[in-house]
């Protein structure tokens, strides 16, 4: 079977202030469905990796495969299309546009990928917002939500495309215990059913042990 | 097309939860741009105004005997190496009328570029009223073409214009004499010409040019009484006034007479040179003034979009991550720019005519001007649309440089520095 992802001895450094070798010699795989973990001291390099592979950061060396395109070539504009299809990104912070409705966010990738009617794609926001019990607040204002909603708009917002791999930086962070699970369990649904692949970092031990595979970092290298 | 509808439903966005900068940034243009066109309107109408009083009223060429002296002296026919010293040289004297004037005055006629000829026949005559005598000039004019080429019907502040026509002893007096020798339409008053031989006339109207030199000796008569004073025949012209559909055929024109005829023809860019430049002048500073105005106006566009920018740094992010380009996040800011222009110059536009109508309505009366009640203000399109222009370019530019700046933020730069 063929990887969704796979990262050839990527290697990253940062010149600024002084030359320093963030990630040597990365390689991994992940496939279809995979829920996978990512671990690791805090400045090892995790969300270094998860900005490259997720194609935001450009700048390092060796080679990324997305769904078996070889993408270290790519454009921006060609990275942006990649983005917008391929890959739903969740954040720990970075939630949503403050100023626009719950569905509307939801709704603002598809737009932008533009296969749909506007109907079609605000019927599928409110389906994704239902998965994750949320659609009673479609038509709020996504700054007057909780952390923990925010956190579900996003997750809705990550699914809307049907993207082939999930990234999460710290998704749960900022979530309390309960909730934290309440996002496990979703995710873990959703890549059975929907045949992602997901990738999370997560300082949170209990999270990582029910994903089926860790990959543990340390001082830029997988172990 | 989806792009755009997009674009501009985030545009919208942000720009509605930013109300109130927003409307400041577009005030801005509101003022440019009603400044603009008040400004132009005021400017332009106060120079046809003046356009009005001095080049309506100014034959296009006015065509006249040449008194000159000649070039070619008898002295010159000496056929031999001598240099001749010749002083104190004069013209010869000649009688002031145009030479074939009737042949002149039909040839010209019949030119596709001329709108209309008129004769005149200028006396030197004294006005006698009671025990005064003023100096003065009486032309002799035909008085329908006169109006038809020239308004003169707009100096006629009393009386009947046409009443010369009617009875030919009457005459249109200048409103300086009037004043001065009290008198009113339907008074009588003597004029007596070089001549000797006095005229009993009739005041049928009275004439004000606005200008008192001309208002204090002027006056009008018909072309046949003129000739009468004079004591010449029906073919004694001293004038011709040629008003052309172009005023640009005017120089070429009037050199071509002069090659033709053996007459001194005078084109109105040469006689009212001074005119054009106070004019120009005018416009300029209306011009200076509102580009002024602009670009504050752009430089508040230009901050207000910065501080969005940075204030939506997160969004920018998150349009990355998403999928968005950078062009679509230039577009959007650009966009955003452009929307403040649109609401500003339509804003503009709206104040700028309102007050111009306001304007319009101040009563502006002078002695110098009977035609005019209240202020002179220019509607021409042109304006409006020259303004819509200048709004929409200079908040584009305003709003380029932030956006071109939004298009080149790194998404993982920002989401790194949370
Ligand atoms: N822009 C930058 N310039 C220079 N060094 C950087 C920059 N960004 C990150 N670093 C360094 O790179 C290393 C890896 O950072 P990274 O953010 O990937 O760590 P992390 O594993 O995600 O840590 P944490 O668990 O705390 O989020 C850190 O030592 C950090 O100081
Ligand atoms: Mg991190």
């Amino acid at each position: 079977m063929k990887p969704v992802l796979e990262a050839r001895n990527i290697d990253k450094y940062f010149l600024d202030p002084v030359r320093f070798h963030v990630l040597k010699d990365i390689n991994m795989k992940l496939f279809s469905k995979e829920f996978v973990s990512i671990m690791g001291k805090s400045g090892c390099g995790k969300s270094t990796l998860l900005y490259i592979l997720s194609t935001m950061d450009t700048k390092y060396e060796g080679e990324l495969f997305i769904d078996g395109q070889n993408v270290s070539s790519y454009s921006k504009e060609q990275l942006a299309g990649i983005r917008n299809q391929k890959i739903g990104f969740v954040f720990q912070f970075h939630y949503l546009l403050p100023e626009f409705t719950v569905i509307k966010n939801v709704m603002l990738p598809a737009l932008k990928l533009g296969r749909e009617s506007i109907e079609e794609i605000r019927a599928h926001a409110y389906h994704k917002l239902e998965i994750l019990g949320i659609a009673d607040m479609a038509e709020k204002k996504a700054f007057r939500l909780s952390g923990g909603q925010k956190q579900r708009v996003s997750i809705a917002r990550a699914l809307i495309n049907n993207p082939k791999i999930i990234m999460g930086d710290e998704p749960t962070g900022n979530l309390d215990k309960k909730n934290s699970e309440n996002v496990f369990n979703i995710l873990r649904e959703l890549s059975q059913e929907l045949d992602m692949a997901m990738l999370i970092v997560t300082h949170d031990l209990d999270f990582a042990e029910k994903t089926d595979r860790i990959l543990e970092m340390d001082d830029g290298y997988i172990l | 097309m989806r792009r755009l509808y997009l674009i501009l439903e985030i545009s919208k966005t942000h720009l509605l939860s930013k109300k109130k900068q927003t409307i400041v940034a577009a005030l801005g243009v509101t003022f440019g741009i009603s400044m603009f066109i008040i400004m132009m309107g005021f400017m332009t109408g106060l120079n046809d105004l003046l356009d009005g009083l001095v080049l309506n009223r100014t034959p296009h060429i006015q065509i006249y005997n040449k008194i000159e002296a000649s070039e070619y002296q008898p002295a010159v026919l000496l056929d031999d190496d001598r240099v001749n010293f010749i002083h104190s040289v004069k013209p010869k004297r000649r009688l002031e009328r145009v030479h074939n004037a009737m042949p002149i005055m039909a040839e010209l006629s019949n030119d596709r570029r001329v709108k209309g000829v008129t004769p005149q026949a200028m006396c030197k005559v004294f006005y006698l009223a009671g025990s005064n005598n003023l100096n003065g000039i009486i032309n002799g004019i035909e008085v329908d073409e006169e109006m038809r080429l020239f308004n003169f019907k707009d100096y006629i502040v009393a009386g009947d214009a046409n009443s010369i026509e009617k009875k030919k002893n009457s005459i249109l007096l200048g409103a300086g004499i009037a004043k001065k020798l009290s008198l009113t339409v339907g008074d009588r008053l003597q004029v007596s010409g070089t001549a000797g031989n006095t005229y009993s006339l009739t005041i049928g109207g009275i004439f004000q040019s606005g200008m008192a030199d001309v208002d204090d000796v002027q006056s009008f008569v018909s072309l046949k009484m003129a000739q009468q004073i004079l004591g010449v025949g029906g073919s004694y012209i001293s004038r011709i006034h040629v008003k052309l559909y172009n005023i640009e055929d005017a120089v070429p024109l009037s050199k071509q007479i002069e090659q033709l005829y053996d007459v001194k023809a005078l084109d109105i860019k040469t006689a009212n040179a001074q005119f054009e430049t106070g004019s120009d002048i005018r416009t300029l500073i209306s011009y200076a003034v509102s580009i002024t105005l602009l670009i504050v106006a752009g430089f508040g566009i230009y901050n207000i979009l910065n501080m969005f920018i940075y204030e939506k740094m997160n969004d920018i992010a998150i349009l990355n991550a998403t999928g968005f380009t950078g062009d679509d996040v230039m577009y959007i800011f650009i966009m955003q720019a452009l929307i403040i222009g649109m609401i500003g110059g339509a804003s503009g536009i709206g104040l700028g005519y309102l007050v111009s109508v306001f304007i319009d309505g101040i009563p502006f009366n002078t002695e110098a001007l009977p035609t005019i009640k209240t202020y002179p203000i220019n509607y021409d399109p042109k304006f409006y649309f020259t303004a819509v222009i200048f709004a929409l370019v200079s908040t584009f530019l305003a709003g380029y440089l932030p956006a071109r700046k939004a298009q080149k933020l790194d998404p993982v730069d920002i989401i790194r520095g949370q």
